[in-house]
C-alpha cells in the first residue's frame, strides 16, 4: 500500500450548525411515485397550515453521533449508581417506608406514560412531512423508551422488598385512579400529530413537567433515594431537550400561518387543563407522601408555573397567544389541591396499590405553616377525626364508588373556584345523555369534541357494567363480593397492597429489617 | 364540529348508555358541606325505585361513618337536581321525580355542617 | 424587570466548574442549591461560555456535554460552538 509522502491535512471539522443542517436538510426528498399528501395523510386534517418545513429548528442541533455518545454516557452513569444502590441495600436508607408509596404511584402512573410517549412520538414522527421534525420525534421516541426501561430497572429492586409494585402495566390499564394518566395520554395519542406534540412537548413537558421532576426528584434525594434521583435526573436531562423542542414547535407552527393561532391557543387551553388535573397526584406526593419535604405544592406552583410559566407566556404574547384559560382557577386551587386529593385516597386506599396514613403531628404543623389559609380550618378537623376513629379500631374507608369527571376521570372532589367547601359540579346534555365534569376546564374540553369523550372508559361505570371481573367470577353467586372481585381483576392482594399504612406488612417489614420506626421522627 | 377526525362523519359510541347497566340506571348523590366523604357517590338503582327509599335506607347506608348521619332530619332536608332546588315526592319513583340515568342529586342538611363545622 | 430565564443542573463534581463559570459570566444571576440540584435564575438572559468552562476545568469542553447533567431550563435557546444562550424575546 502506498503511503502519501506527507500526511494529508485532516478535513475541516464541521461546526454544529453545518452538521445539523446536513442531517436535517439533506436527508429528505419529495416523493414522486406517490403524492406527498398520500404518503403523509395525517398532517393536514387538524387545520394546521405549514408553508415551509425548513423553518423547523432544533435549537440544540443534536446530530445522531452526538446523541448516541451523550446518551451512552448518561446510561453508564445511571447503571453504575443503580448497581451501587442495590449492593449497599440503599432501599433501607430512605427516610421511612411511607416514602416508597411515591414510587408505587410513579411506577404505575408515570412509567407507562413514558412508554406511551415512546409510541406517540414514533407515530408523530411518521406523520410529519418535514425531515427535522421527523428526526426530533425519532430521538424523543428513543429517549422515552429509555426512560420506561430505566424506571422499571430502578424500581424493580424495590419490588423485592415492598408491596404494590408487582404488576404495573396490568394495573395501569385497569385500576380506577390510573385511568387518569392513561386517558390523558390516550387523548393525546388519538389526536393528530400537531396536537400531540403541542400537548406533550409543549404543554406537558415545557409548562408542567418541572413540577413533577424537579421537586419530586429533589425530594427523592432528600429522602435518601439515590437510585430514583438518578433515573429522574437522567430522564430530566433528556426532558430539557424535549421542552426546548416543545417551545420551538409551538413557535414554528405559530409563525407558519396566522390561521394556526386560534387552533394552537385552544390546544394550549385544553392541554394546560388536562395536564394540571393530572398533576393533582404530584401535589399529594409533595405535601403528604414525602416523609421529608422539600417544598409545598403551593410553593412549587408559584415558582414553576406562576413565575416561570408566566415568563414563557409573556414571551409568546407577541404571537397573539395568551395565558391558558383557567390558569387563575389553578392558582385559586393551590391551597387545597393536595389536601382534597389525599383525603380522597384516604377514603379509597383499600382499592389502591399504595398505602395512605394520617400525617404525624409535626407534619400537620408543617402543613399548617405552608397552608395558613386552609389547613387548620378545613382539613385538620377531618384528619384528627379520622385519627381518633382509627385509634378506636374504626379506620375510615369509603365503601361506595365515587362519581367521576367524564373528561379527566378524577373523582369529583374538586371544589368551586371561589368556595373550597362546595363540590364543583358541571354538566352537559349530549345525544340524550347527561355528562358530568369537575370543572369548567373539563366541561369545555368535552363540549368541543363530545364524540371523542362520550367513549371514555370510566372505571366506576365499567365496574357497574360488570366489565371488571375475571371470567371465573360469578356475580349471581350469593356470597359474591364485588370489591374483592374487582381487586382480583386488578391483581391487587388484599391485606398487602393498599389500605392503611400503619396496619401494612410494608411497615412491619421495615421495622423488622431496619430496626427503624415505620414513621420517621 | 363535534370532533376533529381524519374521516368526515366520525361518531363515537356512548360507553355509558343506560342499556349497559343490566336494567338499572346510575344515580349520583352528593351531601353538601360533608366532604369527609370526598366526592359525590355513584350507585346503580332501578328507575322505578320510590324516592322515599333513598332517605329511608339507601342514603344513610352510604354514610355510615359520619357523625352527622344519625342526626339528619329528613323533613328539613333541601334537595337539588342538577344543581337546582326541587321538592321530591317520596311516594313516586326516581323517574317520576325527574331523576333519569346519570342524574346528579344533591342534598343539604341545614344545621349540620360537618366535623367541627369544617364542612368535612 | 425582565422575566427570569433559568437553568438547573445535577449537583456533582462535573457541574461545580460549570456553575462557577456561569456565575462569573452572569453577575446578575442567582444560584440556589437544592438537594442534589443547583438552579440558576437570571433576569432576561443567561450565557454559558465554552471558554470560561475550559479555563476552569483545564481541558477542551463541548457545550453539548452540558446535556449529561442538565435537569431543566426555561427560555429560548441559541447554541453555537462557543456559547449557549438562554433568553426571552420581550423587551
Amino acid at each position: 500500500m502506498n503511503m502519501p509522502a506527507a500526511p494529508a491535512k485532516p478535513p475541516r471539522k464541521l461546526g454544529i450548525k453545518e452538521n445539523y443542517a446536513l442531517l436535517t436538510r439533506g436527508l429528505g426528498w419529495e416523493t414522486s411515485y406517490e403524492p406527498m399528501d398520500k404518503v403523509f395523510p395525517q398532517d393536514r386534517f387538524e387545520g394546521i397550515k405549514i408553508h415551509d418545513w425548513d423553518k423547523w429548528e432544533d435549537p440544540f442541533r443534536l446530530t445522531m453521533d452526538a446523541y448516541w455518545k451523550y446518551q451512552g454516557e448518561k446510561e453508564r452513569k445511571l447503571y453504575a449508581i443503580i448497581d451501587a444502590f442495590q449492593q449497599n441495600n440503599g432501599q433501607f436508607n430512605v427516610s421511612d417506608a411511607r416514602y416508597v408509596n411515591t414510587l408505587k404511584l410513579f411506577l404505575t402512573g408515570v412509567s407507562p406514560l413514558e412508554y406511551a410517549a415512546h409510541r406517540g412520538f414514533a407515530m408523530a414522527g411518521r406523520n410529519f412531512r418535514g425531515t427535522s421534525a421527523r428526526i426530533a420525534c425519532q430521538m424523543q421516541s428513543i429517549d422515552e423508551l429509555r426512560h420506561a426501561q430505566t424506571q422499571a430497572h430502578t424500581i424493580s429492586h424495590y419490588n423485592k422488598f415492598f408491596n404494590g409494585l408487582h404488576d404495573y402495566p396490568h394495573m395501569h390499564d385497569r385500576v380506577w385512579y390510573l385511568s387518569v394518566p392513561k386517558s390523558y395520554f390516550e387523548d393525546a395519542m388519538t389526536a393528530g400529530p400537531f396536537e400531540f406534540v403541542t400537548a406533550i412537548s409543549f404543554s406537558f413537558e415545557y409548562v408542567l413537567t418541572n413540577l413533577l421532576f424537579m421537586p419530586f426528584m429533589s425530594g427523592a434525594a432528600f429522602n435518601g433515594d439515590m437510585a430514583t434521583v438518578t433515573f429522574g435526573f437522567s430522564a430530566q436531562s433528556d426532558e430539557s431537550r424535549h421542552m426546548t423542542l416543545g417551545l420551538e414547535v409551538v413557535k414554528f407552527i405559530l409563525e407558519q400561518d396566522p390561521d394556526n393561532i386560534p387552533i394552537v391557543q385552544r390546544w394550549l387551553d385544553k392541554w394546560f387543563w388536562r395536564g394540571y388535573r393530572l398533576l393533582t397526584l404530584v401535589a399529594m406526593m409533595m405535601d403528604y407522601m414525602l416523609p421529608k419535604r422539600v417544598m409545598s405544592w403551593a410553593e412549587a406552583w408559584e415558582m414553576y408555573f406562576e413565575k416561570n410559566g408566566g415568563a414563557l407566556f409573556h414571551d409568546l404574547s407577541r404571537y397573539g397567544i395568551r395565558m391558558p384559560k383557567y390558569h387563575e382557577v389553578a392558582s385559586k386551587e393551590k391551597d387545597r389541591l393536595s389536601h382534597e386529593a389525599w383525603g380522597t385516597f384516604y377514603n379509597y386506599t383499600q382499592a389502591a396499590a399504595f398505602h395512605t396514613w394520617i400525617p404525624a403531628d409535626s407534619e400537620m404543623q408543617w402543613l399548617s405553616q405552608k397552608y395558613p389559609k386552609t389547613f387548620d380550618r378545613l382539613y385538620r378537623p377531618r384528619l384528627e377525626f379520622w385519627r381518633e376513629q382509627q385509634a378506636q379500631g374504626k379506620r375510615f374507608y369509603n365503601n361506595t364508588l365515587p362519581m367521576l369527571c367524564q373528561t379527566c376521570q378524577v373523582p369529583m372532589f374538586f371544589t368551586e373556584p371561589d368556595d373550597p367547601t362546595k363540590i364543583c359540579y358541571r354538566e352537559s346534555d349530549y345525544r340524550d345523555n347527561k355528562f358530568h365534569f369537575c370543572s369548567d376546564g373539563c366541561k369545555d374540553i368535552f363540549d368541543h369534541e363530545p364524540e371523542k369523550y362520550v367513549q371514555a372508559w370510566l372505571p366506576v361505570h365499567q365496574i357497574y357494567q360488570g366489565n371488571c371481573f375475571l371470567p371465573d367470577a360469578n356475580p349471581a353467586a350469593p356470597d359474591f363480593d364485588p370489591l374483592a372481585e374487582v381487586l382480583r381483576y386488578y391483581h391487587m392482594q388484599v391485606g398487602h397492597d393498599g389500605h392503611e399504612y400503619l396496619d401494612s406488612p410494608d411497615r412491619r417489614n421495615w421495622e423488622q429489617w431496619t430496626g427503624k420506626p415505620g414513621v420517621a421522627a | 364540529m363535534s370532533v376533529v377526525a381524519l374521516k368526515p362523519g366520525y361518531t363515537g359510541e356512548i360507553k355509558d348508555r343506560v342499556e349497559n347497566f343490566h336494567g338499572k340506571q346510575l344515580l349520583y348523590i352528593g351531601w353538601e358541606d360533608h366532604l369527609m366523604y370526598c366526592a359525590p357517590l355513584c350507585i346503580p338503582v332501578p328507575a322505578d325505585l320510590p324516592f322515599g327509599a333513598l332517605t329511608a335506607q339507601i342514603i344513610p347506608a352510604l354514610y355510615p361513618a359520619h357523625p352527622d348521619t344519625a342526626k339528619i332530619d329528613w323533613s328539613r332536608v333541601e334537595w337539588f337536581r342538577s344543581g337546582r332546588p326541587f321538592t321530591p315526592d317520596p311516594a313516586r319513583s326516581l323517574a317520576d321525580n325527574g331523576l333519569g340515568h346519570k342524574a346528579a342529586l344533591r342534598f343539604r342538611t341545614p344545621g349540620l355542617n360537618g366535623i367541627e363545622g369544617s364542612c368535612s | 424587570m425582565s422575566d427570569a430565564v433559568f437553568i438547573a443542573f445535577q449537583a456533582n463534581d462535573e457541574t461545580r466548574s460549570i456553575v462557577e463559570a456561569i456565575g462569573a459570566d452572569n453577575p446578575q444571576a442567582s444560584i440556589v442549591h437544592y438537594p442534589a440540584m443547583v438552579k440558576i435564575d437570571a433576569p432576561g438572559r443567561l450565557v454559558v461560555r465554552r471558554e470560561s468552562i475550559e479555563n476552569l476545568i483545564g481541558r477542551a469542553f463541548d457545550l453539548r456535554e452540558l446535556q449529561v447533567n442538565l435537569i431543566s431550563l426555561s427560555g429560548n435557546i441559541d447554541e453555537s460552538d462557543d456559547e449557549f444562550v438562554l433568553h426571552w424575546n420581550q423587551s
